[in-house]
């Protein structure tokens, strides 16, 4: 057990170290158009895979991680904004906060702990109670974030939305905190946490019974997914420079839960592919919906193959398990659950 | 300034008139299926649309109504067969996932076919006119509106209540499985519960268009979300519930924006949302509803 062990900890460094190399050559030789789309897809990566935890792993069903999104990348916005166009741009920013001008990686946290909070009060509200109320909850709170942004023009710019943010985000930022989720969720889902998790999911009045306390996990779920949301509302903005109050919106929430169906729900590594695969399907389709003008035909797409697969095969690519491809990597012997 | 708290009034029923007609069709049907059904907006956004098709055809006013009716009706119907009978037994998550993804393909095959641009939609001028009530005046259209509601619900309540198709409907939401084995044809129990409630959304659709004067297909959206607010305020799975939340929620909305300084107006939404999670904190099964367990 324990040689599986280290040999898991030498593939996974090997994998990273990989990667690494991947991105030092990408950015020596790649377009930087070409760069931003990867580092779109790989916040995309995140976005699935810490999607996959809180709705995946436990079972939960919330569309929340564009409200998150939107926080995460407003806070971090505002605080690495350059301080001398900040008493223009944001007249009402108390004077302590208008003469500051942040690093990237502060800024990150910061509007990640924001995102957290609000997930904290959100689900402190919801989580009790059936699924359903959590999937409109969130629903909720989308609309209240995007009101309150849009209404908070002295801080925000409000509906105009917010340019000119610096470009601190590149290829390494983006890398990083996706192996950062990838790793996390992998842990979680492998430890006892994950099993309990996994418990909640298929049956909560079971899970209670083996003295899991389904309130608190669901909570530390539904918190660690807002984080990871709300870093990756900060790596979007200080990647594309503008954001408005509408910017992520139901469609996305409504993509990313895609992703993770069609990955499998608590797979990993079916929600890394399948957040590959539907981002750059959606960039690919966007020049051809433009050249037959039908606004809309990715979505209808997209919605059309999630009922279609729904009915084909609801577990999804790899139902909740990590493909055998990857053996090594394996701390410990494979979840199996059917659900 | 009472003359403005009454107008206040009128304003807050009709908009309250609104969303218990969604509501009430949101109810019935999470009340059989125990699904939410996010595409039920989108039949508001149907009925609208079907209306200015109609009228741009010349289709007198007395027709339009049962007409669009039928169309709501349709639509439920659809919705039933093609997405919630498949799935029916599934996952909770399942069903979720399903109902969103037709909401996504209607409002975006809407954006395809006709157009993001909102249009315009008049009702004849004879709806403008305005009539004195007290010390107010009232546009027609407000009147029109909530007796066009009470009528409807009330007819809903006959059938729910009295006839057969209704009793076979509340033993379904009862208990699918037992009301299967006395006897009830379940399969067409659960398509009624969807025609019933979609006709009631596709008419609060025309009424909508009216009040509002445009409509575009995104505009089921948010009378869609509003109106799970108002079931969760009344307790999801009742209808005289679904329409009393549906009346303190926009009465609730208008007082909001009538009463508070004008710059807290643009909260409006964000007021509305922040009261279902304060409910569901502080009342979970709403004010009639039953609690979750006890229906198991």
């Amino acid at each position: 057990m324990r040689a599986n062990v280290r040999q898991g900890w030498l593939a996974g460094v090997g994998l990273v170290a990989l990667g690494a190399v991947a991105v030092a050559i990408v950015q020596a030789v790649l377009s930087d158009y070409l760069v931003t789309l990867i580092c779109i897809v790989l916040i995309y990566v995140m976005l699935t895979v810490s999607l996959q935890v809180t709705n995946g792993l436990t079972g939960l069903f919330s569309l929340g991680h564009p409200a998150f999104m939107t926080i995460g990348a407003y806070v971090a916005a505002v605080l690495t904004y350059p301080a001398q166009r900040k008493s223009f741009m944001m007249p009402e920013l108390p004077p302590w906060l208008a003469t500051q001008q942040w690093d990237l990686l502060p800024a990150l946290l910061v509007g990640a702990a924001a995102a957290m909070l609000s997930a904290l009060i959100v689900g402190f509200c919801v989580l009790r109670l059936k699924g359903h109320y959590l999937a409109v909850a969130t629903l909720g709170l989308i609309i209240i974030v995007r009101v309150v942004i849009n209404n908070l023009d002295g801080y925000t710019r409000g509906g105009l939305g917010l340019s000119g943010v610096a470009r601190l985000t590149d290829l390494w930022w983006v890398y990083a905190w996706t192996v950062l989720a990838v790793y996390v969720a992998w842990r979680i889902k492998h430890a006892s946490l994950g099993r309990a998790m996994l418990a909640i999911r298929e049956n909560e009045m079971a899970a209670r019974c083996m003295g899991i306390d389904v309130f608190r996990t669901r909570l530390l779920a539904f918190v660690l997914g807002a984080f990871f949301a709300g870093i990756a509302g900060g790596l979007m903005v200080h990647l594309v420079t503008v954001i408005t109050p509408g910017s992520y919106g139901i469609a996305l929430a409504f993509n990313l839960v895609v992703m993770v169906v069609i990955g499998g729900t608590g797979s990993i590594t079916g929600g890394i592919l399948a957040a590959v695969a539907i981002s750059l399907l959606g960039e690919a389709l966007k020049p051809f919906e433009e050249t037959v003008e039908l606004y809309g035909l990715s979505q209808v797409l997209i919605a059309l193959g999630l009922i279609l697969i729904l009915r084909l095969r609801p577990q999804g690519l790899f139902g909740s398990a990590e493909p055998v491809f990857l053996p090594h990597l394996r701390a410990t012997p494979q979840v199996s659950s059917s659900s | 300034m009472s003359q403005y708290y009454l107008q206040q009034l009128i304003n807050g029923l009709m908009l309250g008139s609104l969303y218990a007609l969604v509501a009430i069709g949101f109810s019935m049907i999470y009340g059989i299926v125990r699904l939410i059904n996010f595409a039920h907006g989108d039949v508001l956004m149907i009925g609208a649309f079907m209306t200015l098709a109609l009228i741009a055809a010349g289709t007198p006013w007395l027709l339009v109504a049962p007409v669009v009716l039928l169309t709501g009706a349709l639509a439920g119907i659809t919705i039933e067969r093609v997405v919630f009978r498949p799935i029916r037994g599934a996952p909770q998550v399942t069903g979720f996932i399903a109902t969103l993804a037709l909401s996504v393909m209607i409002e975006n095959g809407g954006l395809m076919l006709l157009s993001p641009q909102p249009r315009n939609f008049l009702f004849p001028d004879l709806m403008r006119t305005r009539v004195p009530i007290g010390p107010a005046t009232v546009a027609l259209t407000d009147l029109v509106i909530i007796v066009t509601t009470l009528i409807l619900v009330g007819v809903l309540m006959v059938i729910v209540r009295r006839s057969r198709l209704g009793i076979a409907m509340r033993a379904t939401a009862e208990n699918l499985a037992v009301a299967r084995l006395m006897g009830i044809d379940v399969n067409r129990t659960i398509m009624a519960a969807f025609a019933l409630g979609s006709a009631l959304a596709a008419i609060a659709g025309l009424l909508w268009g009216g009040r509002f004067g445009q409509i575009d297909p995104l505009m089921g959206l948010a009378p869609g979300l509003k109106a799970f607010v108002a079931c969760v305020i009344g307790g999801v799975g009742s209808i005289p519930g679904a329409m009393l939340g549906g009346y303190l929620l926009g009465l609730g909305e208008v007082l909001f924006v009538g009463l508070l300084p004008p710059e807290y107006a643009g909260y409006r939404d964000a007021f509305v949302f922040a009261t279902l999670i304060l409910v569901l904190l502080v009342l979970p099964n709403g004010l009639l509803g039953r609690s979750e367990e006890e229906r198991a």
